[in-house]
């Protein structure tokens, strides 16, 4: 196991460097370069200043010094000071927003498992019947809805029709940070609405999964054997069914990652992906840099986590 | 538990019964009798037709070019008196429905196009990296676990951010991000189709390597990969609009369903309806494509019914 762990540890570290090039290379791709972006404006600067400046800061050396320097500084997470909000650093600015952005994921993910499983479940116990149809009905239409629309649909409904939850933001200004009511009101609905399309996912995957199952020997054995029908769906059928889940955790983590993005900007939610994205209309590069290589990283991370629970479910992949 | 009636009859009765039809007739004659998927293609195409009548229904039926303004008829409520506020007006009086025909226009054309070179690129990468394997295949292994790990709209974000975008720029950067899942699915087929006999044959018999990849081996993948595009221009569709929503895919005065949503929240308390259709257009066209997908499936490869 531990072996396994470091190696997948390992196959970690040349994705990070492939994210890194890549954001690196569409930095180096922005129209203008920090130090006009910075001095913009200033009538004070002439060339030679300019000049200095470039040198002061490595930019006038190869793209590939540029490159090594930028990631030594990127791995003591020192992504510049932020263009928009002067003489904050980038990173802070970002990392200050992760533990709001994963709030929101984790509460998408119990939603998810805790509507998905038992859905998915159900539909397969009762293969073709009306309850079967009716989950293959919402998970296809749980696939096909925009999300930024349904929350803009569910806004529309519960917060300015029925005036029941609020629409923007983690809690109410003025109340108690640690009112947890309050807190609970503000995540409903985007959690619901980031949830909703892995619902679908995991309803599906494992409807599939079990009928797939029940068809195996082992299956007709434990039947044979005298096994309660129960005891056969919970014992067998459901642990085996569970394996691939994890797998699917993966897509879905990207799912809930990138798509917390849209999310976070239709409810105001102070998130990660709400910062990167008004850095990116604003320009402020080295917030917007920070906020895809650190959200990258939770996704590696997350990717990481993924295979370790899959090795722990499924002893035959260690061995590989 | 009934194992044996899970086989599909119908996967066994019309092969049987016609002899020797082929994939794609036979695949015809199943879809055919799929009311499901055929109500889609039906729905599909009337949204592309009406979508192409853009121009000539805005000039002799509505009356109304998409971009005239009204301000004195700014947040009209539908109505069927004015054919032109069918649907309402948006908050400069211009006309929602007409705005929607031209929006699915530019929506349907980035989402086909971008689908297409997507998954061309896909199947192009995924067939070198499943015949060629070693070097290759670690070098596009690398690159396709890379670009997966940086969650999509982040990527699409700092792309748009630099390029201003118009239609043309966002098919590019769409298929130039989007193509990783059909090239790992077309990866996995090439390689397991490579030590298959008939290819093993063809090598033994001299065929060069493009001969082998484009007449053994892609014939035999091609039924999935028109289900994946399927999918793919539903999925690319949501894309786009997530990205105009967000001000950064196509931009306005020209209209696309997602950049109509824009400014969503202008219209909460006012004007609901204007929220309501854009999305739905979205939605009907991204679940009948998805619909075609599974139909397609299921008629091309009647194993997989039901599967997923």
């Amino acid at each position: 196991m531990r072996t396994y762990i470091l190696r997948r540890l390992l196959y970690a570290i040349p994705t990070l460097i492939g994210i890194s090039m890549i954001v690196f290379a569409v930095s180096r791709l922005a129209p203008g370069d920090p130090i006009e972006l910075y001095t913009f404006g200033n009538p004070d600067i002439t060339q030679e200043d300019l000049a200095r400046l470039r040198a002061a800061y490595g930019l006038d050396k190869p793209i590939p010094l540029q490159y090594v320097d930028w990631v030594t500084r990127v791995v003591r997470l020192d992504f510049g000071l932020s263009i928009i909000y002067p003489s904050q650093p980038a990173a802070k600015l970002i990392i200050d927003r992760i533990p709001n952005t994963l709030q929101l994921a984790v509460a998408a993910l119990i939603l998810q498992l805790a509507i998905g499983i038992p859905l998915g479940i159900i539909a397969a116990l009762n293969r073709g019947r009306i309850i079967d149809q009716i989950t293959r009905f919402f998970s296809t239409i749980g696939q096909a809805v925009p999300d930024f629309w349904m929350g803009l649909v569910l806004i529309i409904v519960f917060s300015v029709q029925l005036r029941l939850l609020p629409s923007q933001g983690m809690l109410t200004i003025g109340k108690d940070q640690w009112d947890l009511a309050d807190r609970l009101k503000h995540l409903i609905m985007p959690a619901a609405v980031l949830a909703f399309g892995g619902i679908a996912i995991y309803a599906r995957l494992l409807r599939t999964e079990m009928l797939e199952i029940i068809r195996q020997d082992y299956i007709r054995t434990a039947e044979a054997k005298g096994l309660s029908h129960r005891a056969v769906v919970a014992g067998h059928a459901l642990r085996n069914a569970f394996i691939p889940m994890v797998t699917a955790l993966g897509g879905i983590l990207a799912f809930v990652i990138g798509g917390a993005l849209v999310i976070e900007q239709v409810f105001t939610w102070p998130g990660v992906g709400q910062l990167t994205f008004q850095s990116a209309v604003a320009k402020d590069y080295p917030v917007v840099m920070a906020g895809v290589m650190i959200s990258s990283t939770l996704l590696v991370i997350s990717y990481l986590l993924r295979d370790i629970a899959y090795a722990v479910v499924d002893p035959r992949i260690k061995v590989e | 538990m009934a194992t044996t009636a899970d086989i599909t009859p119908m996967a066994v009765a019309p092969t049987g019964r016609r002899g020797t039809a082929g994939l794609w007739s036979d695949a015809w004659y199943r879809i055919r009798r799929d009311r499901l998927t055929m109500a889609a293609i039906g729905v599909l195409l009337l949204i592309v037709l009406l979508s192409a009548a853009a121009p000539l229904l805005s000039d002799h039926f509505f009356k109304w070019a998409f971009e005239r303004q009204e301000l004195l008829g700014a947040y009209a409520k539908p109505t069927l008196e004015r054919p032109e506020h069918l649907l309402g007006a948006d908050e400069i009086g211009r006309s929602q429905v007409v705005r929607l025909l031209y929006g699915g226009q530019v929506s349907l054309l980035v989402g086909f196009l971008a689908a297409f070179f997507s998954v061309t690129l896909g199947v192009a990468v995924g067939l070198s990296a499943g015949y060629f394997r070693g070097r290759v295949d670690d070098l596009i292994t690398w690159f396709i676990t890379t670009l997966v790990s940086i969650p999509g709209l982040y990527l699409l974000l700092i792309v748009s951010a630099l390029f201003r975008p118009s239609p043309f720029t966002l098919i590019v950067v769409i298929s130039l991000l989007s193509w990783p899942g059909a090239a790992l699915y077309v990866r996995g087929q090439t390689f397991s189709l490579r030590e298959r006999e008939f290819v093993v044959a063809a090598r033994t018999l001299g065929a060069s390597t493009p001969r082998i990849l484009l007449k053994h081996i892609l014939p035999n993948i091609m039924p999935l990969i028109i289900v994946l595009a399927a999918i793919d221009v539903g999925g690319i569709i949501l894309l786009e609009s997530a990205l105009s929503y967000l001000g950064l895919g196509i931009t306005p005065p020209t209209p696309s369903w997602g950049n109509m949503l824009t400014n969503a929240s202008a219209y909460f308390v006012r004007a609901w309806w204007l929220v309501v259709s854009p999305g739905a257009m979205i939605f009907l066209t991204v679940l009948c494509l998805y619909l075609v997908g599974d139909g397609l499936r299921d008629a091309l490869d009647p194993r997989l019914k039901g599967a997923s």
